[in-house]
């Protein structure tokens, strides 16, 4: 329960390397940041030009589970060490989600 | 209850229990107030008996029935089997690991009062216009055409309830996550550990399903929404689908702790490392997870299509898989071991048949055709009372015997145990044996009475008369309960002599920072271990004594959950439309709760240290801890 | 621990969220909670997806019809805009640079409310087109899906604002650094929820 953390002054070489290291994980950020804009212009422009539901549907779909890949890998850290339990029950959670949303599409006659 | 409280006085003992942290203390509330609705549930469950005793009887009047019985199920499910399992498990499973408290004090604080509140809040209803009537399920068709509030009481108080129980699932699985000693590894967890982990995983994914159905009931009943109203387009399959999402899922929550404490049980009193430990955990984690695909074998008369109602059937037969791996490494494990009859052992032991019967029973029901002869008759009674009672509420029982001298210091009378169990095991197949013939003769479920031309006159009697049994088995676990208080007989570490956990290897009850120096795993049964070699001390120690860091108490959980209390009575009459204090109340309410949120973060909370000496002086004279 | 210490860049750690046994419980936790929201809005959607349409008999309305997608373009803009911001606002904390961390929080939330009025002015349109809450099941499940969000928009921005406020003044130390990174994997996570309801709801909405 201890809230006492050991202190390790850095070197400045130590330093600079991890701001260096920092500035380069801030520029992949901003790469899936333009990827998730781009995704999401791809997605608006396709019902936006009208084809078939059958073709978009999918498409639509796939390009909102892409963006949600980024956003939970790259945003929010979960390819990071130390997410093994996290990334565990984030799945449990997505299938637990999956098959509600099933069920509800598929068998709730009306 | 330890010593220190009794000489502080009563008010100074209250206050402590209102604003303590300690996962020891709140196992004590837990468990208290969980037993205070089980026999609320119980004397609901003798009215329903006292009523079905002969036919035609009117003891009750058909709506006060429907009231008894909805109120019966949903006490005993949420207010009395989760509340008792989460005390034992509050109680022991930080110990096991080898903490010093759960992750999250303050939220174990939070999520006891949450649970006391829904709790009270939805027994309130008997004497503020009537109690729920639409059964423990609450079909939306039914309960949306319910009359006065008892519905709303219902929602709204197993929605507080609701989120107490998912904070205390997230507290578990952090706790087991992040607290272990050093050297206690997955694989070397206690099985009532790892059964409270992967319970605690069900009520994490189980629970919002539940949450957002009781909103959609509440949108539907006081705000005109129309989620389950057929004529504005709405659609009833809604609910029963998200409440059986939370609802197999949650007989699963009650059933593994209870699987936990048999597989400790066992272990302890044969003897005997468990058999087949690693079978046991991975059975525990299949069938958490198989718990999420099996729903709608509770749906199949509801017209789902024969792929559908084939797939789930599939999926529920599956189960047994599992579940049969465990029985058989509880029944390898008893094998050549020396055994102990103690009370905890021979609850362990009549567990086994009983729920094998009531296991059995669920494979028939799994067999979609089958089922449409068995839904809603009393063969589904007696299914579902043979795994609740014969494997839940036998495991209640065995652990508040088994823990009991770890919780309080003092040992429940074997004697008196021993009369217990068996006025509650013969009364329990007396009343739910028969039952299951009762169903295969046509008597449907949740009817106030029959007809004396029916034929079902003898076995209901008989039935009946099983009742009283456990209502005197339950009577003589309370007077051992009262015996053993008042004699207060001071017991030491391991008072089974058998203990193989770390839980037996500190003082009964703990000092409240439960280990000076945190212990050091070498493997599976860390206590027995060191027993074997010799180790006088009971464990190792991973670390040299040194100052320890302890969270602060508090009161703002009671005043919190208080706030949702009170936010509800004015949610609950506030489309009356006749009243004016509803919405003030409403406000007020939730201005008590948001109020107490922002203090809570606002306010630095960094806990207190026990100094090195302090600890010394507790070994030697004793002064913290209840025990010598 | 000792609020007081004063951590320079050269000694903050790698990972100040995790640094102390609270920040790592923390961490954990609110992990666990996500995966809790995730089956909660899967409920909500997935009720949603039944009720779609789905009216008194003659409803006038339909999601195919009902929805604006230039407004929801600008709000999906809007909300991930916010997203990158918050990425910065943590890139600033773990270079222990307090200052630039607070005022990329300023730009989030301020992204984050604008999103909110343009939803409060969405719904606010609807309601007068005569699509009110109790009008129909559609409507019920449309505005308890989109609300939920809403109001965990909401609850977000308010969490930003006290943590901001509280630590103004005292900077950034081991005990608020776990706070600050959990409110930013909050607000990505009603980004995630947010990508499949403009998806889910908007797109394949008024595609039919």
């Amino acid at each position: 329960m201890a809230h006492d953390t050991h202190t390790h002054v850095r070197s400045q070489a130590e330093y600079e390397y991890v701001r260096r290291q920092r500035a380069k994980e801030m520029r992949n950020q901003l790469t899936s940041f333009a990827m998730m804009i781009f995704l999401t212009l791809i997605a608006f422009t396709t019902v936006a030009a009208d084809f078939s539901p059958y073709l978009i549907t999918p498409i639509i779909l796939l390009l909102a589970a892409v963006q949600v890949v980024l956003q939970l890998y790259h945003f929010m850290h979960m390819s990071n060490k130390g997410h093994g339990m996290v990334a565990f029950f984030m799945f449990s959670g997505m299938f637990v989600a999956f098959i509600t949303i099933l069920a509800l599409v598929t068998i709730v006659w009306w | 209850m330890s010593s220190i409280a009794q000489k502080q006085g009563f008010g100074a003992m209250i206050w402590d229990y209102l604003t303590t942290v300690d996962h020891k203390k709140i196992a004590h509330l837990y468990l208290t107030s969980g037993g205070l609705f089980f026999l609320i549930g119980g004397i609901e469950a003798m009215l329903i008996r006292i009523q079905l005793m002969k036919a035609g009887n009117d003891f009750l009047s058909a709506g006060t029935y429907n009231e008894v019985l909805t109120m019966h199920g949903t006490t005993m499910i949420f207010l009395a089997a989760m509340p008792i399992l989460l005390a034992f498990m509050n109680a022991v499973m930080p110990l096991q690991i080898g903490a010093r408290d759960v992750a999250f004090p303050f939220l174990n604080s939070l999520g006891f009062w949450l649970f006391f509140f829904g709790g009270i809040f939805l027994n309130l209803s008997w004497f503020m216009g009537g109690a729920p009537d639409a059964g423990w399920t609450n079909y939306a068709s039914l309960a949306l055409a319910s009359e006065g509030h008892g519905i709303d009481f219902y929602t709204l108080g197993l929605t507080i309830s609701g989120f107490g129980t998912l904070i205390s699932g997230i507290n578990f699985l952090v706790t087991i996550i992040n607290m272990r000693a050093p050297g206690m590894t997955y694989m070397r967890m206690p099985l009532f550990t790892w059964t409270t982990f992967v319970a605690s995983a069900l009520i994490l994914l189980a629970f919002p399903p539940l949450t957002i159905g009781l909103f959609f009931m509440v949108f539907d009943r006081m705000f005109g929404a129309n989620f389950f109203d057929v004529a504005n387009g709405g659609n009833t399959i809604i609910w029963e689908h998200l409440f059986w999402i939370f609802g197999h899922p949650e007989v699963y929550i009650l059933i593994l702790p209870a699987f936990g404490i048999f597989s400790e049980i066992f272990a302890i009193f044969s003897r005997k490392r468990l058999f087949g430990y690693t079978a046991l955990v991975f059975a525990t984690i299949l069938i958490g997870f198989y718990g999420f695909m099996v729903w709608a074998h509770h749906m199949f008369t509801v017209g789902l299509g024969a792929t559908a109602n084939a797939v789930f059937a599939l999926a529920t037969m599956i189960i047994a898989v599992p579940t049969g791996v465990k029985i058989f490494n509880w029944l390898l494990t008893i094998w050549g071991g020396s055994i102990k009859f103690t009370t905890p052992m021979i609850y362990a032991i009549a567990f086994i048949p009983s729920f094998v019967a009531g296991g059995v029973t669920g494979v028939m029901q799994a067999i979609a055709p089958l089922d449409y002869q068995l839904h809603d008759s009393y063969f589904i009674v007696a299914h579902f009372h043979y795994v609740i009672v014969g494997g839940v509420v036998l495991a209640i029982f065995a652990a508040t015997h088994l823990y009991w001298p770890k919780m309080f210091g003092t040992m429940l009378s074997e004697k008196l145990g021993k009369i217990t169990f068996w006025f509650f095991f013969i009364g329990f197949h007396l009343t739910f044996f028969i039952q299951h013939f009762l169903g295969l003769m046509g008597m449907p479920r949740r009817v106030y009475t029959f007809g004396a031309d029916q034929g079902w006159d003898l076995f209901n009697a008989i039935s009946s008369v099983g009742a009283l049994f456990m209502a005197i088995g339950v009577i003589v676990l309370l007077i051992n309960v009262v015996i053993t208080t008042v004699k207060n007989e001071r017991v030491g570490n391991d008072p089974w002599e058998d203990g193989r956990t770390l839980e037996w290897a500190i003082p009964s009850p703990p000092p409240f920072y439960n280990f000076a120096q945190t212990p050091l795993v070498r493997g599976l049964d860390t206590y027995w271990i060191e027993k074997m070699e010799g180790n006088k001390e009971g464990m190792l120690y991973a670390e040299p004594l040194e100052e320890i860091h302890m969270p602060n108490g508090s009161i703002i959980p009671v005043i919190m959950s208080f706030g949702l209390f009170v936010a509800s009575f004015g949610a609950l009459y506030f489309l009356d439309g006749d009243k004016s204090w509803p919405l003030p109340v409403l406000i007020l309410g939730l201005l008590i709760t948001f109020g107490s949120m922002l203090l809570r973060s606002l306010k630095d909370d960094l806990g207190f240290h026990i100094s090195k000496e302090e600890l010394i002086e507790d070994a030697k004279g004793g002064k913290m801890d209840g025990s010598k | 621990m000792d609020l007081n210490k004063r951590y320079t860049p050269q000694t903050w750690p790698d990972h100040p969220e995790t640094a102390t046994m609270e920040g790592k419980n923390k961490f954990v936790g609110f992990w666990l909670l996500l995966a809790a929201e995730t089956v909660t809005f899967a409920s909500l959607f997935a009720t949603y997806l039944a009720l779609k349409d789905k009216g008194p008999s003659g409803m006038e309305f339909a999601a195919a019809d009902l929805f604006e997608l230039p407004l929801v373009f600008a709000m999906t803009m809007i909300l991930l805009t916010s997203s990158l911001t918050s990425v910065y606002a943590m890139y600033h904390m773990k270079n222990h640079n307090f200052k630039a961390m607070q005022a990329w929080l300023m730009v989030t939330v301020l992204l984050g409310a604008t999103f909110l009025g343009l939803e409060i002015y969405e719904f606010n349109h609807y309601v007068h087109l005569g699509f009110g809450y109790t009008h129909s099941a559609f409507s019920a499940a449309f505005y308890t899906l989109v609300g939920t969000h809403g109001a965990h928009v909401l609850f977000g921005l308010s969490w930003f604002i006290a943590l901001m406020l509280r630590n103004a003044k005292r900077g950034l130390n081991t005990y608020n650094a776990p706070k600050f990174y959990l409110v930013a994997l909050y607000w990505h996570f009603i980004d995630v929820v947010w990508v499949f309801i403009f998806t889910v709801v908007y797109l394949m909405g008024v595609i039919g």
